[in-house]
């Protein structure tokens, strides 16, 4: 193995880098559904897959332009989460919580059998292939930081709606205290409903990020999905900053485990660190010690 | 009704290879049933106390993949392979558990941690393919070239053997769950589960009692995936381990009914019936239609009916028993 400050090993973080954009935006969304809402969708990076069979349907086999695409993947994935919310998780919300992650693992089931159903287990991809940024010996992909650089424009965006917005204010204050807010005159179910369409309009954003860079098939959905919880954890569950900072944690973990070894150790690595860090801060790596 | 309904079950289900002539085909069936079922009671061993792990998956392949791997690379007999592995698993499970209880990770975190370990025993098995085979899973070293049955590799040809061992392994997991529901420990775990600082006020050993528990339904979990492997004869990473399979026993358990004792085993006939009777009625032209009737049938179940299939029955029967005596 060559040196440790090897060109190889730059673009292994750099790439790190951009994914961990990726990451944090899924991060995001299911941290905001859990943070107002207080359930975690299990199936989460089911919607995103859904999202990326949008984009793949709509331009490469209808030849429709990729924006096209990329909204109506949006708008579609946020219109489930809203459905999701409505018919799955506004009856549970007053049983368990455990039932409420439980029923959302059944609607990942459901999600997964029915892509296959409808699509087949075939890997799919856009076949579109954007050039690489080439700095010396690193290549980058364009893909990659367009989605990386998006990424980071959503969260800002959505950092802005929850600060300086109305709604955004209500939605903050529903999660800090849901007896009380009811009280003043706010209504919880129009809120989590706009939430949960937030959150499912940010996870068709990252599935739009995510066809680009990756083949879409029924189950990928679970490459996703346990990273994405994780990272959750491990910033705290419903704290969107500390969410942020565990997804690149995370994502270099990954994408420099992956150069190191084989790219399964890297994911290996990433989870017993995840572990290690449960066991020392089970509230989560960035949890303020107020929640 | 808990010590004799598994009893007469097992009679009854223990004359059909001798007083009937059933094929190759459902006596398959049911020996996956009764597997199944006892890996459904072993996770329910603990899953009723609120302690609902997602990473049965770990176990099970570290049971299915331990046995095999001292088996094919080393020439370990099953008889000590077995007991091994399932003490692997029971290490994992020590592992986790232990600061689990001691940091007091519960609920969704407790969920979530489980799920961790369980995909890093899949991406394990993935990663050493040159031992593992990775994704395309392994078959242990036949011992079956000399004769129809070898007891010292632990492998038989015919299925009435396995039925009859399936049905002896599925009758000692429904006792243990018998046995854990009319312990102490059962006191001590319910009253933590409702309120741990109470519970512990009164003298219950929290972490103690949870890992009592988790071993328990560990070691059961694990030798249920040594019985798979040496049954089956193959075994994947997906199959074994991971996060698919380690949901779906969890909501085999829900479908059949978690509070009750024979709710895994009416979760495990449930579910096989269903993929079954569909796959024989529409075939292979429509992949994993099953998949998404089960899904959708989950989601009603936990929405409407979270006490499972038997236990509703039996919710049913005794409101039905006492309506009369009230009125």
């Amino acid at each position: 193995m060559a040196g440790i400050f090897d060109v190889f090993l730059l673009e292994a973080v750099l790439n790190g880098l951009l994914f961990g954009g990726i990451l944090a935006l899924l991060a995001l969304g299911l941290n905001l559904i859990f943070g107002v809402i207080d359930v975690v969708w299990i199936c989460y990076a089911e919607l995103v897959m859904l999202g990326m069979y949008t984009v793949y349907f709509l331009f490469s086999v209808y030849g429709f332009p990729l924006v096209v695409a990329f909204a109506v993947a949006i708008a579609l994935v946020a219109a489930l989460g809203a459905l999701l919310h409505w018919l799955v998780i506004r009856p549970v919300l007053a049983s368990e919580p455990i039932n409420q992650l439980l029923v959302t693992g059944g609607v990942l089931f459901f999600l997964q059998a029915a892509a296959t159903v409808a699509f087949g287990i075939d890997f799919r991809n856009l076949g579109l292939s954007l050039p690489s940024l080439v700095v010396g010996e690193i290549y980058l992909p364009w893909s990659r930081i367009f989605a990386a650089a998006t990424a980071l424009l959503a969260m800002l965006g959505v950092w802005l709606f929850l600060r300086r917005t109305f709604l955004g204010t209500a939605i903050r204050a529903i999660s800090q205290d849901r007896q009380i807010m009811p009280l003043m005159g706010v209504d919880p179910d129009r809120l989590y409903l706009l939430t949960s369409a937030i959150g499912g309009g940010l996870a068709g954003l990252g599935a739009c990020l995510l066809v680009l860079q990756y083949d879409v098939h029924p189950a990928i959905g679970l490459s996703f999905g346990p990273i994405t919880f994780m990272i959750c954890v491990m910033g705290g569950l419903g704290n969107l900053v500390g969410g942020f900072f565990a997804a690149f944690l995370f994502a270099q973990f990954i994408s420099v485990g992956g150069f190191f070894f084989h790219v399964e150790w890297g994911y290996v690595m990433a989870f017993v660190f995840f572990v290690v860090v449960m066991f020392w801060r089970p509230q989560g790596l960035f949890a303020s010690s107020g929640r | 009704m808990d010590l004799w309904a598994p009893i007469g079950i097992a009679l009854v289900l223990a004359i059909v290879p001798l007083a009937t002539t059933i094929g190759e085909y459902h006596l398959h069936l049911l020996i996956l049933m009764l597997l199944w079922g006892f890996v459904y009671t072993s996770w329910s061993v603990m899953g009723r106390f609120g302690l609902v792990s997602l990473g049965h998956g770990a176990f099970l392949g570290i049971g299915a993949y331990g046995v095999t791997l001292l088996w094919n690379h080393f020439g370990l007999s099953p008889w000590l392979g077995a007991p091994l592995s399932i003490a692997a698993a029971a290490l994992f499970a020590l592992v986790i558990g232990w600061p689990c209880f001691r940091f007091r990770i519960t609920g969704h975190y407790f969920a979530l941690v489980t799920l961790a370990a369980t995909e890093i025993v899949r991406l394990v098995i993935v990663a050493l393919r040159d031992l593992t085979g990775g994704s395309l899973g392994m078959t242990p070293r036949t011992a079956l070239a000399e004769g129809p049955v070898s007891l010292w590799a632990l492998q038989f040809a015919a299925k009435e053997v396995w039925f009859y061992i399936a049905l002896l392994v599925w009758l000692g997991g429904v006792f243990v769950w018998r046995a854990v529901d009319r312990s102490m420990l059962r006191y001590a775990l319910e009253a933590a589960g409702q309120d741990e600082d109470a519970a512990a006020s009164i003298g219950v050993d929290v972490t103690r009692a949870k890992l009592t528990i988790t071993l328990l339904s560990a070691v059961m979990t694990a030798a249920g995936g040594v019985f798979y492997a040496q049954y089956q004869l193959y075994i994947a990473p997906e199959t074994v381990s991971g996060i698919g399979i380690s949901l779906q026993i969890v909501f085999a358990v829900i479908a059949g009914g978690m509070f009750v004792q024979l709710g895994p085993t009416v979760g495990a006939v449930f579910t096989l019936a269903l993929s079954e009777s569909l796959r024989v009625a529409i075939g292979h032209t429509i992949p994993s239609l099953d998949g998404l009737i089960y899904g959708f049938l989950l989601v009603l179940f936990i929405i409407y009916m979270p006490r499972g299939i038997l236990g509703q029955a039996i919710a049913l029967a005794q409101r039905r028993r006492l309506v009369p005596a009230t009125g």
